[in-house]
């Protein structure tokens, strides 16, 4: 129960997700093909998904849940669009 | 308890950050599908279950709404993956490009 070690545990976490972030980011700049790019953007909302729910826990609020059901279902629709447009190039048929 | 829930959100960071620099290094595509998937599969669970862990210990109360996100993404992550790896198969197979791994290497 000591509030120091959480506070450093839990700001080493959202530095590793803050370099994951830069890391897909990285892939999505440099992505040679589209379906690299939709992969990393994909990564890049999971990771994006889990920091925001870490600063639920760092700030003690429970309206950072609701930010990360929403970054989540926009990233699975976003990721799930842009596949199908590769596969057949709409998205809607 | 805090404490243990903030490990369990520090083991989750450190799976999808090993996931991403997967996704950084790796040479191919059909390589680099695969590490992201440890970030949302167990990284996703693991910080799920300490933020469930420590709001239930800050409250006092049994708080279970993290569930919702722990099913939802279990649900769709594959569905995107198998909708990507199909487009990805179709575009290397139009292009002529580079084959993606055989896992009957060995039989040919």
């Amino acid at each position: 129960m000591n509030p120091g070690l959480l506070v450093s545990l839990l700001a080493a976490a959202q530095l590793l997700l803050a370099l994951a972030m830069g890391f897909a980011f990285c892939r999505l700049l440099r992505g040679p093909h589209a379906q690299d790019r939709v992969l990393a953007l994909d990564t890049l909302y999971v990771n994006a998904m889990l920091l925001i729910l870490s600063f639920g826990i760092v700030w003690a609020s429970r309206e950072f849940f609701e930010v990360a059901l929403v970054i989540g279902a926009l990233g699975f629709v976003s990721t799930a669009a842009a596949a199908k447009f590769l596969l057949r190039g709409e998205v809607i048929e | 308890m805090t404490t243990v829930a903030a490990v369990l959100v520090l083991a989750g960071a450190l799976l999808a950050f090993v996931g991403s620099l997967g996704l950084l290094r790796m040479k191919t595509f059909f390589e680099r599908v695969h590490p992201p998937t440890m970030g949302s599969t167990l990284g996703t669970v693991l910080v799920l279950a300490g933020s469930l862990l420590y709001f239930t210990a800050v409250e006092s109360r049994l708080v279970l709404h993290e569930i919702l996100i722990a099913v939802f993404v279990t649900v769709t992550t594959p569905v995107t993956y198998l909708l990507l790896g199909r487009a990805a198969l179709r575009r290397e197979h139009e292009s002529g490009g580079e084959e993606p791994p055989r896992s009957d290497e060995g039989q040919h």
